[in-house]
């Protein structure tokens, strides 16, 4: 037999006193923050990231502030125009080996969506937010989120995402706490995470 | 690096040896005081836990009651996202197959995301064996490794290490093996992790072949789901041509909205965060990005022996967090080498037993190293019955040991309780013994017994002759 056969067998053994559930498990609602934008905010800088608010307006400049002056920067294909506009030596990835990206300094993208209530940003590496090693080799990630993409919780999340594209969900930059439990950020992944969160902004 | 689990003493005897180490004790009280106050913060702001427990509970089961529709569709699914599909019956033929795809790319090193399955089927000591380099990348696994060490906690290997030991272990070892540390490296545990950083990033960069576990695998729709913090995970995942996966069957989630619960509970239980650093799935192979081949091993290795075990399978609900680790206080205690396996502390103590079946005096021990305090039920974020496990655990070792020639005081002592309790009359004339019983217990032979348990004092009356005096009123 098999192993796959097998297993099955063992399986199927193993189960003859129950029968399985045709329906899905429906969850609890997850949290539903009042101010889903501000909500974000607070908890992605919990996580020792840069979290910076502008208007439409102010994108370009606001990217160019989160980039120490000459970095190398990369950009995926597809990254709306505006967003690296104040640039100077600006990169489009073309594929890049990974050691060509181990020599750039910074990464600017976009996102899918965004989680208020755990600072969550996810990717789903269609254009503008560039193929998995792009946010990952370099040492400094640029993540533009726009406001109305931020969503209230994990389930809501879920709900958007297409199960089909590979996915990164990034809260925080990279981060160890193997060491006597004290937490470092940047390991592997980038060191430094800045997010821009572009919408308008309630005033006061 | 040969070093396994296999050939462990059992539990009392390395329980011992572990409780005489101060520096363990010491470094292990610190650490998991520390993650349970993180997890006790960021489980209070979740207004309906209770609820989310009992979704994920649920889901687990589904998964588990319908195991063998999942399966099938989950390598369906896979297959159809250009993923080759393997199903491996023990340790044996798993190694196998991630040994197969190895020489076949003629590979003499693979890098590893920190995975349970890979060392539970001891997978680096098997490509070892054929002259294939299999590199830890977690920092806590490169410890482990290079220390020539064990891991002894789920979720974070070298708890038992502090920063002054890491940092003796990264000078004396890494040059050995890739790119040395540098000479003036302080203990300071940014600049450890700075180390492991430039060693490991070599490594990243030139690795043709990855080695990865998953914590969740998506039947409907194929989704391998793969929970980090450092990046090392995603750099394993992304950048090598080659991916093999190696998941045990019970990782199995039914459909992509049933992942919900489980992300929701997995981080705020193990870590103590809102959310991981990073989370990672893919399904197949993804045309110019990532691993241009996608291999999934799906392995039983005695977890179909566990399923059978009806009171036991709840025990494949576990998503590994290692909450219930951190409140034990044996595991507290003694830490994660005492219990001589990958899967240490209360889970452990069930899991072990239930995939390697009863018979090994190792395996046998483990049932007992546990209080039956209830403190992992409660902790645990799929409601696994830990104390229910143990308890069934433990009368199947009796029942295994019944026809021993000498048989366990404590058999014997079970024995004539079931004796005593089987009859009204024994039962009676045995409570009115029960003073003088503890009275020359305490004298004869009870001492090892109570040298790490409380004998109660016994009560003045029995519960028989006060309701026979009283007639069960309490006011009398
Ligand atoms: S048994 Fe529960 S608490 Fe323990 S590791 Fe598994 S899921 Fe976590």
């Amino acid at each position: 037999m098999s192993a796959r056969d097998e297993i099955l067998r063992r399986v199927r053994s193993a189960l003859t006193d129950v029968e399985p559930d045709p329906d899905p498990v429906a969850a609890p609602r997850g949290a539903a923050p009042a101010d889903l934008v501000s909500h974000f905010a607070e908890r992605v800088a919990d996580y020792r990231a840069t979290v910076v608010r502008c208007t439409a307006d102010e994108v370009g400049a606001a990217v160019a502030a989160a980039l120490p002056a000459g970095a190398r920067v990369v950009v995926p294909p597809g990254l709306p125009e505006v967003v690296a506009a104040r640039l100077s030596d600006v990169r489009v990835d073309d594929g890049l080996s990974a050691a060509e990206l181990d020599q750039v300094d910074a990464v600017i993208t976009g996102c899918r969506v965004a989680v208020a209530e755990t600072g969550t940003i996810v990717l789903d590496h269609a254009p503008g937010q560039g193929r998995r090693a792009l946010t990952l080799v370099p040492d400094r990630h640029v993540c533009v989120v726009r406001a109305d993409q931020v969503v209230a919780d994990v389930p809501d999340a879920v709900a958007a995402l297409d199960p089909g594209r590979p996915l990164t969900w990034i809260s925080g930059p990279s981060a160890t706490s193997d060491i006597e439990l004290d937490r470092v950020e940047g390991v592997h992944g980038p060191r430094v995470l800045h997010v821009i969160v572009v919408g308008e902004i309630e005033q006061q | 690096m040969t070093h396994t689990f296999v050939g462990m003493p059992p539990f009392p005897v390395a329980a011992r040896e572990a409780l005489a180490d101060t520096q363990l004790r010491h470094n292990l009280g610190h650490a998991t005081a520390t993650i349970r106050g993180k997890r006790d913060q960021v489980v209070a702001e979740v207004e309906n836990w209770e609820e989310l427990r009992l979704a994920g509970a649920a889901v687990k089961d589904r998964a588990l009651r319908g195991l063998d529709q999942h399966l099938v569709q989950l390598e369906e699914s896979l297959t159809d996202r250009g993923a080759t599909v393997h199903w491996a019956r023990d340790a044996v033929e798993a190694n196998r197959i991630v040994v197969d795809v190895a020489r076949r790319h003629r590979v003499d090193e693979v890098v590893k995301v920190k995975s349970m399955v890979t060392q539970e089927i001891g997978l680096n000591e098997a490509l070892q064996a054929e002259g294939i380099a299999a590199w830890e990348t977690d920092l806590a696994e490169l410890i482990v490794q290079l220390g020539g060490d064990l891991p002894s906690h789920i979720l974070v290997p070298a708890i038992h290490r502090n920063r002054a030991e890491i940092r003796e272990i990264f000078r004396s070892k890494m040059g050995g093996v890739g790119r040395a540390a540098p000479s003036e490296l302080s203990d300071d545990p940014a600049a450890l992790a700075a180390a492991a950083r430039a060693h490991l990033r070599e490594k990243f960069l030139r690795a043709r072949m990855a080695v990865s576990g998953a914590n969740f695998a998506v039947a409907e729709t194929g989704t391998l789901v793969v929970v980090e913090s450092e990046g090392n995970g995603r750099m394993c995942l992304t950048l090598p041509d080659v991916l093999v996966s190696v998941v045990g069957i019970e990782k199995v989630v039914p459909t992509w909205a049933e992942l919900d619960p489980l992300l929701r509970l997995l981080p705020r239980s193990s870590t103590g965060e809102r959310m991981n650093p990073y989370t990672s799935t893919w399904s197949g192979v993804i045309p110019g990005d990532g691993p241009q081949e996608v291999h999934v091993v799906l392995l039983d290795n005695g977890r179909t022996r566990a399923l059978a075990d009806e009171v036991g399978r709840q025990a494949l609900r576990c998503i590994r967090c290692s909450a219930c680790l951190n409140v034990c206080p044996v595991y507290e205690r003694v830490g994660g080498h005492a219990y001589g396996s990958v899967y240490p502390g209360p889970i452990g103590a069930i899991l072990n037993p239930l995939l390697k079946g009863t018979g090994d005096p190792q395996t046998d021990s483990l049932p007992y190293a546990s209080s039956l305090c209830g403190a992992c039920f409660e902790a645990c974020p799929v409601r696994i019955d830990i104390p229910e496990v143990l308890v069934h655990l433990r009368s199947k070792v009796v029942d295994g040991h019944r026809d021993d020639r000498i048989p366990k005081p404590e058999a014997v002592a079970m024995r004539s309780a079931s004796w005593t309790f089987a009859g009204g009359r024994r039962l009676g004339r045995a409570e009115r013994l029960t003073r003088l019983g503890i009275g020359v217990g305490r004298r004869f032979g009870a001492a090892r017994w109570t040298a790490t348990r409380d004998l109660p004092t016994p009560p003045k009356e029995s519960f028989r002759a006060w309701w026979k005096r009283t007639d069960g009123r309490l006011d009398r």
